[in-house]
Order: C-alpha cells, then sequence, then structure tokens
C-alpha cells in the first residue's frame, strides 16, 4: 500500500496501517498530511521524571481517566537505546494495565536511538500524525535525566514533571533545569511517608522564584489511584504563562537543531576535517549549516 | 528488529522471559516486554500498536497448547501474517509438532543459549531481507529446530 491510501485508513481508525506509518516517521521518512481544518488540535501532556518515580504507573491513570470520559488517548514511551548494543529494552507497558484493550487507547513504545539525529524531529510528525487521526489526547513520556529528555518534552504543549517523596531527585531535576519547563509538579507515592514533606519542601522552594508563576504542586497516588481527577484538573485548566512557553520553543528549536546537524551528511567529513586540524569549528559549523 | 516478548495466560514466572529481553536487547535489538498475564487478545493488539517485527512468546503453565494457537490465528485475522513467532517456556517434546503447525517457527526451552536465539533472530531477518518471509501467515514451512 502507498503512503496516501496508508494514511486514508488510518484516518479512517485503522490501527494496524497507524502503527506502519508511525514506523514510517520513526525510521525519519517524512509524512505530507493533509490541512486538517475541521478537527480541533490534539492537547499534548509530557511527563517526565527521575526513574522509578512511577510515570508509567500514573499515565495508566490518566489513561483510564480519559477512557471513562470516552476520550481517545495516544501515550508515546520513550525510552533510551543503549550507546553500545544499539538496542532498547522497553518495558513501559507494564505497568500500564489500562493500555492494552478497547479503542480508546493506543500505546507505542519508541526508542531514542533509531535515526542519527536523535528522535526529535520524528517525534513532531508522529504527534502531528495521530493528531491527524483523532487522538484528541497525546501524552509524551520520558525519563527525566538530561538534556536531550528536556528537548524531547518540551514538544508537549503542557509538561508535568514527577517525583517520589524521596527529595533528592528533584535536584537533579533542578540542576538539569526541568523544573523550569514544568507546569505542574506532581509528587506521586502520596501514600508513603515522607511525600508531604518533599512537597511542602519543593513549594518552598519554588515561592523564592523571582514573582514569575510558578508551577502548581500535587500530591497523588498512582498505586492507590488517589489526587488523579484533582490532578486532571489542574492539567486541563492550567495556562501556561508567556515565559515558560518561550523557554519551550527555545528548547524545541535547540533539539531541531541538533537533529539536523546530527544527520547531516557532510557530518563525518567535517568530523575528520575537524580531527585533523584542517578546519576550525566555526567553518565547520558554518559547511554543516550552509 | 523491534520485538514484543509476552507473557500470556495465568503464569507468573517472568525470569526467563526478562533475561531474554535483555539479551535481544544487547544483541541490537528494540525489545517491548509486556508484563505477566496478558490475554491472547490483548498480545495481538500490542504487537500491532508497536508494528513488531517479531513476537516471542514465553508460558511454563502448561496451557500454550491453547494460548499459542489462539494468538497466531488473531495475528492472522488482523492482518499481521508477517510477523514472526517463536516460543519459550516449558514445552513439553511431545507438543511440539502441534506447536510449530500453529505457526511459530522456534522452541527454546530450559538450557537454551542465548548465542542461538540471537542467531535464530539474525537468520529470521535475512529470510526477510532475501524475500523468503517466515511470518505466522506465511506459507514457507521453515523452521529453527
Amino acid at each position: 500500500m502507498n503512503q496516501d491510501s496508508l494514511l486514508e485508513s488510518a484516518a479512517n481508525g485503522n490501527r494496524r496501517d497507524l502503527s506502519r506509518l508511525l514506523t514510517y516517521l520513526e525510521k525519519g521518512m517524512k509524512l505530507n498530511l493533509p490541512k486538517n481544518t475541521n478537527s480541533r488540535k490534539s492537547s499534548v501532556t509530557g511527563i517526565t521524571g527521575p526513574p522509578g518515580v512511577g510515570k508509567s504507573s500514573l499515565i495508566g491513570r490518566i489513561i483510564s481517566y480519559w477512557k471513562s470520559r470516552n476520550q481517545k488517548v495516544a501515550v508515546l514511551a520513550i525510552d533510551p537505546s543503549s550507546p553500545r548494543s544499539g538496542g532498547a529494552l522497553l518495558g513501559d507497558r507494564v505497568r500500564m494495565d489500562s493500555a492494552d484493550s478497547g479503542e480508546l487507547v493506543y500505546v507505542r513504545s519508541l526508542a531514542t536511538g533509531g535515526q542519527p539525529g536523535g528522535i526529535s524531529s520524528s517525534l513532531i510528525s508522529m504527534i502531528e500524525l495521530l493528531s491527524y487521526c483523532g487522538w484528541e489526547n497525546i501524552v509524551i513520556e520520558t525519563v527525566g535525566s538530561g538534556q536531550s529528555e528536556i528537548k524531547i518534552v518540551a514538544f508537549a504543549d503542557k509538561i508535568i514533571l514527577v517525583d517520589g517523596p524521596d527529595r533528592g531527585d528533584m535536584i537533579q531535576a533542578e540542576k538539569a533545569g526541568i523544573i523550569e519547563l514544568a507546569d505542574i509538579i506532581v509528587i506521586n507515592k502520596s501514600d508513603l511517608p515522607g511525600a508531604i514533606k518533599a512537597a511542602e519542601s519543593i513549594r518552598s522552594s519554588l515561592s523564592f522564584a523571582d514573582g514569575k508563576t510558578s508551577p502548581q504542586v500535587v500530591l497523588v497516588s498512582a498505586q492507590m489511584n488517589e489526587g488523579i481527577e484533582e490532578m486532571m484538573d489542574l492539567v486541563e485548566n492550567c495556562d501556561s504563562p508567556d515565559w515558560r512557553q518561550r523557554i519551550k520553543i527555545q528548547e524545541r528549536l535547540m533539539s531541531l537543531w541538533d537533529s539536523r546537524l546530527l544527520s547531516s551528511p557532510d557530518l563525518n567529513r567535517v568530523i575528520s576535517q575537524l580531527q585533523t586540524g584542517s578546519i576550525s569549528l566555526d567553518d565547520a559549523l558554518d559547511s554543516l549549516t550552509r | 528488529m523491534k520485538i514484543v516478548m509476552a507473557k500470556p495466560g495465568l503464569d507468573g514466572h517472568d525470569r526467563g522471559a526478562k533475561v531474554i529481553a535483555r539479551s535481544l536487547r544487547d544483541g541490537g535489538h528494540d525489545v517491548v516486554y509486556t508484563g505477566l498475564r496478558r490475554t491472547p487478545e490483548e498480545i495481538s493488539r500490542i504487537v500491532m500498536d508497536e508494528d513488531a517485527n517479531a513476537l516471542g512468546l514465553s508460558t511454563l503453565s502448561g496451557a500454550h497448547d491453547v494460548l499459542v494457537p489462539r494468538i497466531c490465528e488473531l495475528l492472522r485475522e488482523t492482518g499481521m501474517g508477517n510477523v514472526m513467532v517463536f516460543l519459550g517456556g516449558i514445552i513439553p517434546d511431545r507438543d511440539h509438532e502441534s506447536m510449530f503447525s500453529s505457526g511459530i517457527r522456534a522452541i527454546f526451552g530450559p538450557g537454551s543459549r542465548t548465542d542461538e536465539i540471537l542467531s535464530f533472530l539474525d537468520e529470521a531477518n535475512s529470510r526477510v531481507e532475501s524475500g523468503a518471509p517466515i511470518g505466522v501467515g506465511d506459507e514457507d514451512g521453515w523452521r529453527w529446530n
């Protein structure tokens, strides 16, 4: 089947063909989507946070929340590829037990290392495709442990930063700059001791911010299914202030810039020239971005 | 390859499946693990959503004679006949023939080496590339063991 007929079929609700198209995009191919005038734009929520804080479990609850309101939700769960073997172990589905049945849910696991420029440029096309095919809620999940993950999550309209009762991890998030991007900070595992204290300590550290609108801090327990409604209420009604939108846009630009640079056909030649010292870094950049 | 590693049915032991998932990752594959106790319908749905090239099934409970043919049938019915299926766990010798005839291409029991499974996947991949695919819906009678 050619791409146009795949696209038509996917837009009519054929999951098999939607999956195939997502694979094309994952491999870096481009798709020409017709302008989608009559349907409203999907809401894209980014979820990030350190490993083990319960992001996938929380997404399982978010899926159930939208399902119970008869809304469609598509999840793109991104995990890192092994730098040594190039393979990846994608285990986010294990904790999303609401994800494997029903027509309202679509979950796709993605590895970061599928193409030289990273996943960010194909991620935009994937979001556009899902939106075109009528997935009204889209969730992007990444492990928030470094700069590249921040750039990925910046493609979302709203960003939820998840942490657990152990406050040490959040300092890492502050170092990486994720806190600046977060619209909502969620302390998961509120059933465990230390959660309230963790929330208070984050609230108080945010209150030192210089008059800019701080993100809301909420306590939830994905395990016990507590606080999910309140959290979703905030997600659906929070307004990202202008300055935060600007940071997101800046991250998106940088992300695409990186990916364009890394996928340049001249990259290897330029690196070799740099290695032998025949050109300067400035020259190299000029020749790659020309 | 993109491979879904699945635990069908009421079987609570997944150490084996996790070891295989990790070694396939180390062999350069993208592996999606489903978690425990998935129904045949859920498994075929996960394979579809993930657009996987291969499905590895691990079962130790003795219910393979019901679950495996059902999963293979579902894949064929839903347009995923191109997906290659392999099996591991406790599968008695007397059941091997019926498992192969339901559409799977290899069985890896206790004591199997992970590098053998990787060689099998390489072979499967090169057959797809050379135009002799061995999906669950393909007629080709090839099998690994």
